[in-house]
């Protein structure tokens, strides 16, 4: 992760790159005797190998066009580019950030990925290793300046539909890291809508909120499943603060962050990059809106469902015979003390960049000289309280659903089955896809290799008719000699007039 | 006279071999004692080249040239340079590896003096510089195989030793064809007299065009069924599979590369004009190769025979980095011979071992062999990833090298070709999944833990593994100068002009970002 960080040029951090990608193919089949997690770390392993291969894509078109992998040289050598360039090595880099960072098409594998350790999903699935995309997209942002219009667009598109779709799928669902997952590729959505919006400041500032933030709310869950005995549906879950004061408080700190309420950290960063949404396209921002109500949401939804109503774990004891009568308990300090700093990180995290004054935007001012700034003249203060108020809304709705019970839960089956994406493409990878490379092993063992088969049938079968001339008759071989040279002489008397 | 140190490479294994076969059944100590100080004799001098081999230059080097049959022109001349100095040193090294480290279980005197004559061949055909004798040398190493396939491989055999035979056999009559005609025909275009001096043919011919063309696709055809290349490649996995352990491993490990060599100094080298004439052709089948052996690898169900598809894949990207003219890909292409000997080589071997415990190759009789034998799931995987192009491991280094270089000049046939780096990811994971994940089954659940003889063979191999991927380096200073006089070779014979990068326009001094080995910090 370091050497991805620190790199210098674009194969050092791809060095990183895979090396984060080839542990979290370890990690995630850490529990290797598990068919589920040795499948979902090769999912992993293959899906970001799409996406490296965008990422090389982008690293040949740029030493082409500028003899150097260096960011400094590329980034020099930015201007001189023509725009089909730098769009091209713009749209490969994102096809590479696609991959690692879980946007659309290539996000499958992160919910899968949660079958890895929760340490791990914290760690490298939410906070670090994931926004990598993000941070090579900023890195490559004088890149992206030169490009064509549309690059940044899609970028912004791709961002924003992704936010908006993982959004609407973490609503349904019932295992308390999936939420988490889903989120994840929601917000890492927003980090993309900002880059393609040229807020690049936005970007990272909610890279570090959201690494605060989420590895908070990771960590929490972690310790739930550990108190609930490896517990993770939600449904068997519930009045669980009474029993884990801490990790619930803290826990509590992470919803309101993710959820966009001020002064949160997640608050300021989101409202930043809805600001830059809405300068370049107010669908952007409207979507970014509704992103952000459908957060607020399902955040409630999974802290009412876990940690408040009735306890529902009584009746699943039956399953847990090995434990006893199941009783959650808080976990040790070992496990909540991160929890407690992240949920500090996650309170004062905005600080780093108050839109107050230039004075108060510390990373603003701290990154310019390397992305740029993001001028906007749009109001932001009837924006920031319009995003609170959304936020808000989507808290209290949860709320009427879930602990009220106004209103009925609106979970339909195919946003918990993530609108039958993943089953479409296993359906595909499975049906038709390994068809298609049966057929062509097939071609291969009845085509190909029959052909040389065939050629040494011929040969064998025609060397068998001729050997029935040897016979071993020796009045046939003197039929055979006489008439051979009665048609030769024939040949030299008659033909060629020897005589 | 200094020491004649390429003559006693060939010399010494095949009096080797010559001397395990005179000497008694009845005495196997000594000839497991003569067999293996003369791989590892011969392997230490395949070092000593490696380490006194001058960097700066490009032409050959420790010539060794004697007449043969003078009338003819022929010579017994050997010479290394960049390009197969690492091939000879791979050679060097992997036939002592097999020979102590893979036990044929029957008639060791036979199986071993086959093994080192089959050495003598093939250092004999990378150091050859005279065109009979690189024939003779190129047969040569048929006729071991041919027994080791037969005689001590599976249950199908004696069909795959013929097919492999009888298919080599046929590609190997264009080139005798073509070793004839090309010096004849340079006597009366250039040359001037009879002679079948590699590099006096190379230099002075000036072959008509269609002739050149002709000539070159009498040796290619040869060339591309040892590579083996799409659609030349089915005799390659019948042999794999049928083959010993030994015998996958040499041939995995360096006999393909006769192929993939023979296209560099036979073809690039002898005919320049020709082969950039058939570049097309060249790109377009080792990409068709490159996506065909992925896919075909992913559909087997025999742990070798996926192996074998893996390396039509990988000696795909060797072809398509030869053929790209670029001094980038050309290194590649070379270093990538290395590594491809390297891991796939060990891939054979590992696979081999668990034919040794578990009688079978069969993918869906194996399960769950990480939880029982940890550390042989280690060392698998760790070949695996470097067979898979994971940075860092040697695999990496060239196939980034070809692919980069192949950009510049071939760009459409690149980006396709990079696409077979997922098919690899996913044909070996899967693999690897179906036999080292999930809960042993009843018949895995006593599959042995790594011996310490099978370790300490395999260990030079992941050593290697790691280092050529970390630092390559080393073998890149000793393969540039040959590769870019090669290109020189080929731009003043047809004009050629390899596209450069445009200079950087910020760069410090001490970074030179064209260099992967430069920037991977070990």
């Amino acid at each position: 992760m370091l050497i991805l960080v620190l790199g210098e040029n674009l194969l050092v951090t791809f060095l990183g790159w895979e090396g984060v990608g080839t542990c979290s193919y370890f990690l995630i089949s850490f529990w290797h005797e598990r068919g589920s997690a040795a499948t979902a770390g090769k999912k992993a392993f293959v899906t970001n190998r799409v996406g490296d291969w965008g990422f090389m894509m982008a690293m040949f078109f740029a030493f082409q066009a500028t003899g150097t992998l260096s960011y400094l040289g590329i980034n020099a050598a930015a201007d001189g580019l023509t725009k089909t360039t730098a769009t091209a090595i713009a749209l490969f880099a994102f096809v590479g950030a696609c991959g690692k960072s879980a946007q659309l098409p290539l996000y499958l594998w992160l919910p899968d990925a949660m079958e890895g350790p929760t340490p791990v999903s914290a760690l490298i699935h939410a906070a670090t290793m994931v926004t990598a995309g993000v941070f090579l997209m900023c890195r490559m942002a004088p890149i992206l300046e030169v490009s064509s219009s549309y690059a940044p667009t899609v970028i912004a598109i791709v961002g924003c539909a992704t936010a908006l779709f993982a959004a609407t799928i973490a609503v349904a669902q019932n295992d308390i890291k999936k939420v988490l997952a889903y989120s994840t590729i929601s917000q890492l959505g927003y980090m993309f809508l900002a880059v393609g919006s040229g807020a690049y400041v936005a970007a990272i500032f909610h890279m570090v909120t959201h690494a605060f933030f989420k590895a908070l709310l990771f960590l929490g869950s972690g310790s739930v499943i550990h108190g609930m005995h490896h517990e993770q549906d939600m449904r068997r879950m519930g009045a669980l603060r009474k029993f884990m004061p801490i990790t619930f408080g803290t826990f509590i700190v992470g919803w309101l962050a993710i959820a966009g309420v001020p002064p949160f950290a997640g608050f300021w960063s989101k409202d930043d990059i809805l600001l830059a949404a809405y300068d370049k396209s107010p669908v952007l921002w409207f979507v970014g809106l509704v992103t952000a109500l459908l957060t607020a949401y399902y955040m409630t939804r999974q802290v009412i469902m876990v940690f408040y109503g009735e306890a529902r774990w009584h009746d699943a004891h039956d399953e847990h015979g090995a434990h006893g009568d199941l009783q959650p308990h808080e976990s040790p300090w070992i496990m909540v003390a991160p929890l407690v700093v992240l949920a500090g990180l996650s309170t004062v995290g905005g600080g780093l960049n108050l839109p107050f004054s230039h004075k108060t935007e510390r990373l603003a001012s701290w990154l310019e000289p390397v992305v740029g700034g993001h001028e906007s003249d749009t109001a932001k203060l009837p924006l920031a309280l319009i995003a609170t108020a959304i936020g808000l809304v989507g808290i209290l709705l949860a709320y009427l659903v879930y602990a009220r019970k106004k209103a009925k839960a609106f979970e339909p089956a195919i946003l918990e089955q993530g609108w039958m994406y993943d089953q479409s493409v296993s359906a595909f990878m499975g049906g038709p896809g390994r068809k298609s490379f049966q057929a062509l092993s097939w071609f291969d063992r009845n085509v190909i290799d029959g052909a040389v088969n065939g050629v040494g049938r011929l040969v064998r079968g025609t060397a068998g008719e001729v050997r029935k001339v040897q016979t071993g008759y020796v009045r046939q071989y003197a039929a055979a000699l006489g008439v051979g040279v009665v048609l030769s002489l024939a040949w030299f008397v008659i033909v060629r007039g020897v005589l | 006279m200094s020491f004649p140190i390429l003559t006693s490479m060939v010399m010494v294994p095949a009096g080797g071999a010559l001397v395990v076969a005179l000497l008694s059944n009845r005495r196997p100590e000594w000839i497991k004692l003569v067999a293996l100080l003369a791989s590892v004799f011969t392997g230490s001098l395949s070092i000593w080249t490696m380490s006194s081999f001058d960097t700066a230059d490009a032409g050959f080097q420790f010539i060794s040239k004697h007449p043969w049959i003078e009338p003819w022109g022929i010579s017994w001349n050997l010479g290394v340079d960049g390009i197969s100095l690492f091939l000879v040193v791979l050679t060097g090294v992997l036939f002592p590896l097999v020979i102590i480290g893979i036990d044929p279980h029957h008639d060791h005197k036979r199986y071993l003096s086959w093994m080192l004559l089959l050495e003598a061949g093939m250092m004999g055909s990378f150091l050859s510089l005279d065109l009979f004798l690189f024939f003779v040398f190129f047969e040569i190493v048929l006729v071991p195989m041919y027994f080791l396939i037969g005689g001590w491989g599976y249950e199908n055999r004696v069909y795959a030793a013929t097919k492999f035979f009888l298919y080599t056999m046929v590609g190997s009559a264009f080139m005798l064809v073509g070793v004839v005609a090309t010096a004849m025909l340079a006597r009366s275009n250039g040359v001037g007299y009879l002679t079948f001096d590699l590099v006096v043919i190379a230099e002075k011919a000036q072959f008509a065009a269609s002739t050149g063309r002709w000539l070159f696709f009498a040796f290619a055809v040869a060339f591309a069924v040892k590579v083996p290349m799409f659609p030349l490649h089915t005799w390659l996995p019948d042999a794999h599979t049928q083959a010993p352990t030994g015998g996958s491993v040499i041939l995995a490990g360096v006999m393909l590369k006769l192929g993939t060599y023979g296209l560099l100094r036979f073809g690039l080298y002898l005919f320049p004009e020709a082969s950039y004439w058939a570049r097309p052709l060249f790109l377009t089948l080792a990409v068709v190769g490159i996506l065909y052996g992925a896919i075909a690898a992913t559909m087997q169900t025999d742990l070798k025979r996926l192996v074998a598809y893996s390396s039509v894949a990988h000696l795909g990207f060797i072809v398509l980095g030869s053929f790209a003219f670029t001094s980038q890909s050309l290194s590649g292409s070379v270093l990538q011979m290395i590594n491809h000997g390297i891991s796939t080589g060990a891939l054979f071997l590992l696979v081999g071992m668990i034919y040794e415990r578990r009688h079978t190759r069969e993918i869906a009789e194996l399960s769950g062999l990480q939880k029982v034998a940890p550390i042989f799931a280690g060392a698998f995987m760790i070949v695996m990833l470097s067979s898979i192009g994971v940075p860092g491991l040697n695999g990496f280094a060239g196939e980034y090298l070809i692919l980069i270089g192949s950009f510049l000049t071939a760009r459409w046939w690149t980006v396709v070709a990079a696409t077979g780096v997922i098919l690899a990811a996913l044909y070996l994971l899967w693999a690897y999944q179906r036999v080292f994940h999930g809960e042993p089954s009843d018949d895995n659940r006593s599959f042995p833990e790594l011996k310490l003889k099978e370790a300490a063979v395999l260990l030079p191999f992941i050593g290697l593994i790691v280092f050529c991927g970390v630092y390559p380096k080393p073998m890149l200073d000793r393969i540039e100068p040959s590769v870019n006089a090669l290109i020189t070779h080929v731009s003043e014979k047809t004009g050629y002009v390899e596209p450069g990068v445009p200079q950087p326009l910020t760069q410090s001094a001490d970074v030179v970002a064209t260099e992967p080995g430069d920037e991977e910090q070990p």
